[in-house]
């Protein structure tokens, strides 16, 4: 592996432990929830974010609470790396009364308004035109706040992405475009899906895009940390399409008959974002020991959010008809 | 009392909100008009002028000319209001909602209940609808309906100037998404509209004229079309009672309810079509909650369930008329 350590950012080395302990976290709830699926005990499916960590975490590592990111179907990572408590999201995956959100939303409608997380969603595409609304607000505000939209590579061909980088453009609004390309919307291979480069495309928008590694927390970290200060000091938004190709499935019932599973062993094997930042920090005396702590401890976390989650009430029926409008008005 | 078009009072009612809220911001195709041309252009003020002198007041920063764009600029409205504004979108056309419908009805639509209560949603989507200008099949419809089949969405259509100030008042002091449709065909009828800032409240019907034989009960454009129809029952001496819905969601289902129970007799007059309208909805209220009132079947009057025509003729043929009415409540006295 390239010895990555020369480019580890002096401001970084404190918190090389803490970028890890996020980005583990993510592994273990993601591989946690792909047992509790196959037990059975999981209503519904969930979409994993498993091999793509380091990119919410490379993205969300420079943002304030006051930031706002906007996510995917695939949003687990991107609310653990902008701070949601985990119990409150595993009850929430698991529609009790204690989730995030009441159990009313469920995996693919994770929000956390109070940490700047406007939610996964469901449907490709939609989070851009949000985000952008996020990013407009802030503009109204004269806040230094940015958004974050978190889409895909299936993401990517929406006339709603298009829209949203032209009009963040014309605009000039403190906004971020992360596609993750994962390598397939579901069963469809990017490549087939589009035959142009998300960031290429992107750049015919007029605004920056780059292209980096997303199994390299470095990489996705420094191409933030160049878009955001662009964003924060008025300098518009940019593109920035990180490359992770899916661990798993589309979603936790897909046994990936589409995919080559030697290419689906070698994917784990080499861009395998855990394994590359040990390799980027294996001269760092003592790290190596402390990464394996937090491997025994993110489990444990995790287990104890999903005790809280199966112990956790459901909602009562009465909630059924609640929350469908806001009572109060202004004045 | 001074009078005003309904498409003044809209913007008086803009204006005295924005004055009262920097919140406030605007986001729409040419709603001021001429954005990145050399000349002051805010003489255009919207397609319908309902936004004409907004940019003049209130600056490029709170009156934004967009691109063609309504899922972009609807869905960032949508994030705007999520995230501490409370922004009035204009969607030209309400047939344009072909191109944007996800952000209204997946996204705004849905937040506050998704997130389990924790958000709130201050939007207004203010949008035309109509028939009679011949405009055709794509700018002419009256889709409220789809938009009231949503939970979570407010839905109102005012039928006259002082109901339009005041229920977009009430639409932007609103903590929920609130789909505003204006009727093309009537912007530029007056009626007396007080000066100073006031508001309708959502989700209540105005009787506006009582009567004992039968009840019309309509909205928007068709209000004025069930007076007429109205009027000339009268000299036949047949008194009917004309409810104006305002809202669709919340509907006033008491104001209805109480109209049936006293007439016993319904004539729906809606410009919506006639399979999954609003006569359809609110005619199964009706058998539902006072069947036993009722002396005679509900009658529906609405264009037939076609596309809007273009001709003419064929246009004037599909907007419903006052003899249709008249027709509708004879057929059941």
């Amino acid at each position: 592996m390239n010895a990555r350590d020369s480019l580890i950012p002096e401001s970084l080395l404190p918190h090389l432990d803490a970028i890890y302990e996020r980005m583990a976290l993510i592994r273990a709830f993601e591989n946690r929830l792909q047992y509790e699926h196959d037990a059975g005990t999981l209503p519904g499916l969930v979409h994993l974010y498993t091999g793509q960590e380091a990119i919410a975490v490379g993205i969300c590592w420079l943002l304030t609470e006051a930031d706002w990111i906007g996510s995917t179907h695939r949003g687990h990572g991107h609310c653990i790396a902008k701070g949601c408590d985990i119990n409150a999201m595993m009850a929430e995956i698991y529609g009790r009364a204690t989730g995030l959100c009441g159990g009313k939303g469920g995996s693919m409608h994770i929000a956390d308004l109070d940490r700047g997380m406007l939610g996964a969603n469901g449907i490709v595409g939609a989070t851009p035109p949000l985000a952008l609304g996020a990013a407009l607000s802030a503009k109204s505000r004269h806040t230094n706040q940015v958004s974050i939209a978190f889409t895909g590579d299936g993401g990517a061909n929406q006339g709603t992405t298009f829209e949203s980088l032209n009009m963040a453009v014309s605009f000039q609004l403190p906004c971020i475009f992360v596609f993750e390309n994962n390598g397939f919307g579901q069963s469809t291979a990017a490549e087939h899906a589009s035959t142009v480069s998300i960031a290429e495309r992107s750049q015919g928008f007029g605004l920056p895009a780059v292209s980096v590694d997303g199994s390299d927390f470095f990489a996705v970290y420094e191409a933030a940390k160049t878009a955001i200060q662009r964003a924060r000091s008025g300098g518009g938004p940019s593109v920035i399409e990180a490359h992770a190709k899916r661990f798993g499935g589309h979603h936790s019932a897909d046994d990936q008959a589409y995919r080559d599973q030697n290419e689906v062993l070698e994917t784990r094997k080499q861009a395998d974002c855990l394994l590359k930042f040990r390799t980027s920090t294996v001269q760092i005396k003592g790290l190596a020991d402390q990464l394996d702590q937090i491997d025994k401890r993110v489990v444990s976390q995790v287990e104890a959010a999903v005790t809280f989650a199966k112990q956790s009430p459901p909602p009562a029926l009465s909630e059924l008809t609640t929350d469908v409008y806001a009572p109060e008005a202004v004045q | 009392m001074r009078t005003l078009s309904i498409q003044a009072a809209l913007n008086e009612a803009l204006r005295q909100e924005m004055r009262q809220d920097s919140r406030v911001i605007l986001l729409g195709e040419d709603i001021a008009g001429g954005a990145g041309s050399d000349v002051d252009n805010d003489a255009m003020g919207g397609s319908f002028g309902v936004t004409r002198g907004l940019l003049t007041e209130f600056g490029a920063d709170r009156v934004m000319d967009t691109p063609i764009s309504e899922s972009a600029f609807i869905g960032a409205a949508a994030g705007a209001a999520l995230t501490g504004m409370r922004p009035v979108v204009e969607l030209m056309f309400v047939d344009f909602m072909g191109v944007c419908f996800d952000q209204i009805f997946n996204q705004a639509a849905k937040f506050r209940y998704m997130f389990g209560g924790k958000s709130t949603l201050p939007l207004v989507i203010r949008t035309t609808i109509g028939a009679g200008l011949r405009s055709a099949a794509q700018h002419s419809q009256t889709l409220y309906p789809l938009f009231t089949a949503i939970a979570g969405l407010k839905c109102v259509a005012p039928s006259n100037a002082y109901d339009a100030k005041g229920l977009l008042i009430s639409a932007m002091r609103d903590n929920n998404p609130v789909v505003f449709f204006e009727h093309k065909a009537i912007y530029d009828q007056t009626a007396e509209v007080p000066e100073h800032d006031y508001s309708v409240p959502l989700g209540k019907a105005r009787l506006i004229r009582p009567g004992d034989d039968a009840v019309i009960i309509t909205l928007s454009a068709m209000v004025r079309i069930a007076e007429t129809a109205a009027d000339q029952l009268q000299q036949q001496g047949i008194h009917c009672a004309v409810l104006d819905l305002r809202s669709l969601s919340p509907l006033d289902e008491q104001a209805i309810l109480d109209q049936v129970r006293h007439c016993g007799r319904v004539v729906l007059v809606d410009e919506a079509p006639p399979r999954c309208g609003i006569a359809a909805d609110v005619a199964s209220l009706i058998v539902e909650r006072a069947f036993e009132h009722l002396k005679a079947p509900v009658i529906k009057v609405t264009p037939p369930h076609t596309p809007v025509p273009f001709a003419p003729n064929l246009e004037d043929a599909y907007i419903p008329r006052p003899e249709q009415v008249i027709a509708a409540v004879q057929q059941i006295i």
